[in-house]
């Protein structure tokens, strides 16, 4: 029998049909007998003291079970938790799910309705009164560290700084021949997965459930079971079918807390469903940094040292990884390059805007921006090709592995071969003689080629090294195998997948693994009854970890088949092959599959001394290090240099991920993450005005891009497996967000340089490119005057 | 209370609804037609996308009243003889859909993209899905979708 190997093959999804005919379980989708909907009455006020909240005109009206305000849980209800204190000195101020005497964000719950409807419940809302005493805004983080400014909080405006230093900085910029010096803004970013968040929390008087649309249910259980106080062993945390996340659903909401504390309360289920104009003000934001960054070079180019001065906006208050977010970025400034020194100086300042924290890539693709933004900066000083700058500095194919400046060993890569290919597939000299002739021509529309060579820190995992950087959690995945007795086999993973499609690519893992066919196999995950330990899909962590895991897990259930196989063929198990999903006897044709041995291991009947019956087994995988995906993006723009408007006319990327599991899965990924990293530098900001209200809090306002704002990307790979894990496999998820950022930015400014302009703040819409290009035209005809 | 009469997914309901009701919760609350989602509440994202009247609607921005003597069909109902419509099965050939949330709405805006133009250019089906947002498959995939969709109803109408 030929069997064919799963691990390569581009499957399609298991998970489509049921997608694709709506045969769904989005969390907003459930439903319990007698079950209530609940209702939040959101702060207008960016900061404010509550003076007073008054609830008995909702208490009173058709269909209202229940109204709450924050005081009448101030007993019962915790503080949300923040997993990651970074710094000796950080300030994690009590952060009550309802509010109780103070508010520091609009969109913060002051209290709550439960009726019967969700229409009832919106009613209702508007019979609460509520009395504040409006205290100062604080918006800006230069602002609110100066001397004097309003306190967000009691023990000041600043979270916790950290500093790194490696190698002798004054000595790399003493007499630099060049020092590039900029500052880049990391806008505020509003995720907007699909579906908005849900929840839906039962008891029946012992026990409780809660259905949420998280990324975590493992780790949310623990940590409601931490702030609600209800015993770890009497809740189960259900992520049924849940549409995106990108980070936003790494968290432990207020929602989620008040939900299961209302279903204590009443003793009846409830359910909460975000309306998006309440998700965008509260689901947490990403990025938002300020970013200071000078590089030191010699006269040709090379890199001797890089400075890195931080400001991360928190927000309000530190949720559950806030202010980790900005330190992930610490090790990737210095990305591919080899330098002489480097340091890392970051402060997290508190606002009164809404928290951020995990948004694909966390962390890293700010840092990468930075970087790379900074490398078309050297080259354009120098007047090298931006691709000819990168390659004085990165790493050579033949120096893997590679302990950087900041510490971290990659295990493989090969930039060399993954650009050299990118260019080719972009026909990069072709686009660059025609970007002179427009420039000769002075073509209105300009043309912009920009290039990003990234590394990314892939698979979050190893326990020691989170342990070390004052994470409060490990970073182990798990995985469980059950071959059932008619040979059918359950995998179980505690990675919860929200679009990646974890069921096909784990199917392929244990398929091959085992020797049974792909449709054999099904994958169970998102219920802590179920899939009783993990830590969940984040990081592009879960096939590094969470698939090494199963397949560790495959490994011993064949080692138990093995024992049974030799036992009921009577020989030395030493004598077996394992070939095509079957023992077989050395140098005869007799053999056991491995599903044939499942049925004698459930029959158990007649198993050899210590084996147990039913073939199954457990296995956690924590990788001794991360692993660095790389790759390297293209972008040509069209500047109109009349209206500003931007058109990307290509974009290609070549990204080595390491050893593929599902080819179609891979390129999906890494299309959804260039449509976000683009989304990130054309079109999307979260906006607030000087009184703290945020003004995109519609799908209206914040500008996703379409399908007609976007082309159709370019893919190509190289593979470098990873030698950290034996699948060999990198992570993929937060590849293209990463890298594709900076090669916009890039292709922009390298087609407005020739107007003296060299940066552009994101999103570089039209009306800035537009007033970018005045401003300069008027600074232009300023000189010319003071000349004359 | 108004009552009103609408045929969903081949059923007909007789339903008495507040004036102020939404189709869309109408279809996922009453009728138990949760196969449609709601992604927001400005008629911006096109998630609740559904047939009325063999027509895309967004069915977060009409009221059920409306719906009063009209045909709804809804991803649920959109296969025949429990074997998925053309679209549906090129979304899932092409790799399509991710998390899945757009993907109902995404695949009626599509049907109903192709009922005015059964062979469009790739320009026109990312001018044509314009009011359907999907966050995870950048549209690669699914303009690749529209395409193989278009060629097999092409060919299930010019097959006899
Ligand atoms: S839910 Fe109807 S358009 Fe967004
Ligand atoms: S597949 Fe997730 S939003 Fe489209």
């Amino acid at each position: 029998m030929t069997v064919q190997q799963e691990i390569g093959r581009p499957r399609r999804r298991k998970e489509d049909a049921r997608l694709l005919t709506g045969r769904t379980q989005w969390t907003d989708n459930l439903s319990r007998p007698g079950m209530l909907h609940v209702m939040f009455l959101r702060s207008p006020m960016a900061h404010a003291r509550i003076a007073r909240v008054d609830v008995s005109g909702a208490r009173d009206l058709p269909g209202v079970v229940a109204a709450f305000s924050g005081q009448d849980f101030a007993a019962e209800q915790g503080s949300l938790p923040c997993a990651w204190p970074v710094s000796e000195d950080v300030v994690i101020p009590d952060h009550p799910p309802m509010a109780v005497s103070e508010v520091r964000y609009v969109g913060e719950a002051v209290a709550c309705v439960i009726a019967t409807d969700r229409y009832r419940a919106a009613d209702a809302l508007e019979a609460i009164d509520v009395e504040y005493e409006q205290l100062p805004a604080v918006l800006d983080m230069n602002e609110a560290l100066a001397e004097g400014s309003p306190k967000v909080h009691e023990a000041g405006n600043k979270a916790f700084s950290v500093k790194i230093n490696s190698g002798d900085i004054e000595a790399a910029f003493r007499d630099a021949p060049v020092v590039i010096d900029r500052t880049y803004r990391q806008q505020r970013l509003i995720p907007s997965a699909m579906e908005p968040r849900a929840v839906l929390a039962d008891t029946d008087g012992e026990a409780f459930t809660l259905w949420s649309s998280t990324q975590i249910p493992h780790v949310l259980r623990v940590m409601l079971a931490v702030v609600t106080g209800i015993p770890e062993h009497r809740l189960r945390v259900i992520a049924p079918d849940v549409g995106g996340g990108f980070g936003s659903k790494l968290q432990v909401t207020a929602e989620e807390v008040l939900c299961l504390l209302l279903a204590r309360r009443l003793g009846r289920p409830v359910k909460w469903t975000e309306s998006r104009s309440e998700g965008n003000l509260t689901v947490h934001h990403g990025r938002d940094q300020i970013q200071h960054i000078r590089l030191a070079a010699d006269a040709d180019g090379r890199i001797r040292g890089l400075r890195v001065g931080l400001l991360a906006d928190m927000g309000a208050y530190l949720m559950l990884v806030t202010p980790g977010i900005p330190l992930l970025g610490a090790s990737m400034f210095n990305a591919i390059y080899k330098m002489d020194a480097y340091e890392f100086g970051c402060t997290g300042v508190f606002t009164t805007k809404m928290p951020t924290d995990a948004y694909r890539g966390a962390g890293r693709p700010e840092a990468t921006f930075g970087i790379e933004r900074v490398m078309d900066e050297l080259a354009a000083e120098l007047k090298m090709d931006p691709v000819d700058v990168r390659r004085r500095n990165w790493i050579k194919h033949d120096e893997f592995p590679y302990t950087t400046i900041s510490g971290l060993t990659y295990d493989s890569g090969n930039y060399e071969a993954a650009t050299e290919k990118a260019l080719a597939l972009f026909g990069y000299d072709k686009l660059r003689a025609e970007q002179a002739d427009r420039r000769d021509r002075g073509d209105p529309v300009q043309l912009g080629l920009g290039v990003s060579t990234y590394t990314e820190m892939c698979g979050l995992a190893p326990s020691r090294m989170l342990g070390e950087s004052n994470y409060g959690a490990g970073g182990w995945e798990h995985g469980s195998v059950r071959m059932l007795p008619t040979g059918k086999v359950e995998v179980i993973t505690g990675t919860s997948p929200h679009g990646q499609g974890h069921v096909t690519s784990w199917s392929q893992i244990a398929a091959d693994a085992l020797g049974v066919p792909f449709e054999d196999v099904t994958v169970l995950h998102g219920d802590t009854a179920i899939a009783h330990k993990g830590m969940d899909t984040y990081g592009s962590r879960s096939l590094v970890v969470g698939g090494v895991a199963v397949l560790k897990a495959c490994d011993k259930v064949k080692e138990k088949a093995r024992k049974l196989a030799a036992h009921v063929l009577e020989c030395s198990p030493d004598d077996l092959e394992f070939a095509a999903g079957a023992f077989k006897v050395r140098g005869t044709d007799q053999q056991k599959t491995v599903q044939e041995l499942a049925y004698a291991a459930f029959t158990a009947h007649d198993l050899p001394e210590g084996v147990e019956a039913r073939l199954d087994s457990d296995a956690t995988f924590d990788p001794e290090n991360y692993s660095f995906p790389h790759g390297t993006h293209l972008c040509a723009v069209e500047v109109d240099t009349e209206t500003g408007m931007v058109k990307i006319r290509s974009y290609v990327a070549v990204d080595d991920v390491g050893k593929v599991v599902n080819p179609l899965i891979v390129e999906g990924q890494v299309h959804g993450g260039i449509a976000q990293g683009i989304a990130q530098a054309l079109f999307e900001e979260a906006v607030y005005d000087a009184e703290g209200n945020l003004l995109t809090t519609t799908m209206a306002d914040y500008l996703m891009p379409s399908a007609a704002d976007l082309p159709t990307f370019d893919l190509d790979r190289t593979e470098s497996p990873a030698t950290s894990n034996p699948l060999g496999a990198k992570g993929v998820g937060e590849a293209g967000t990463i890298a594709s950022t900076p090669a916009v930015v890039n292709a922009i400014v390298d087609a407005l340089r020739p107007h003296g302009i060299h940066d552009v703040e994101m999103p570089c819409t039209p009306e800035r490119v537009w007033r970018a290009l005045r401003e300069r035209a008027q600074e232009e005809r300023a000189q010319e005057g003071v000349r004359q | 209370m108004p009552r009103i009469t609408v045929t969903v997914d081949g059923i007909k309901y007789e339903e008495d609804v507040e004036p102020r009701l939404l189709l869309v919760h109408l279809l996922r609350e009453r009728l138990g037609k949760t196969g449609t989602p709601v992604g927001c509440d400005t008629s911006n994202c096109g998630a609740c996308t559904v047939m009325l009247d063999g027509k895309s609607v967004k069915s977060c921005s009409a009221l059920a009243v409306q719906a009063d003597g009209c045909d709804v069909v809804t991803i649920e109902g959109l296969g025949a003889n429990g074997s998925m419509h053309p679209m549906q099965r090129a979304f899932h050939e092409e790799h399509a859909l991710q998390c899945g949330y757009c993907t109902p709405g995404m695949v009626m805006a599509a049907i109903d993209l192709l009922r005015e133009n059964p062979e469009p250019s790739e320009e026109a089906i990312r001018e044509g899905l314009e009011g359907n947002l999907c966050r995870c498959t950048g549209y690669c995939n699914i303009v690749k979708a529209v395409r193989r969709g278009a060629q097999e109803m092409g060919r299930a109408v010019t097959t006899p």
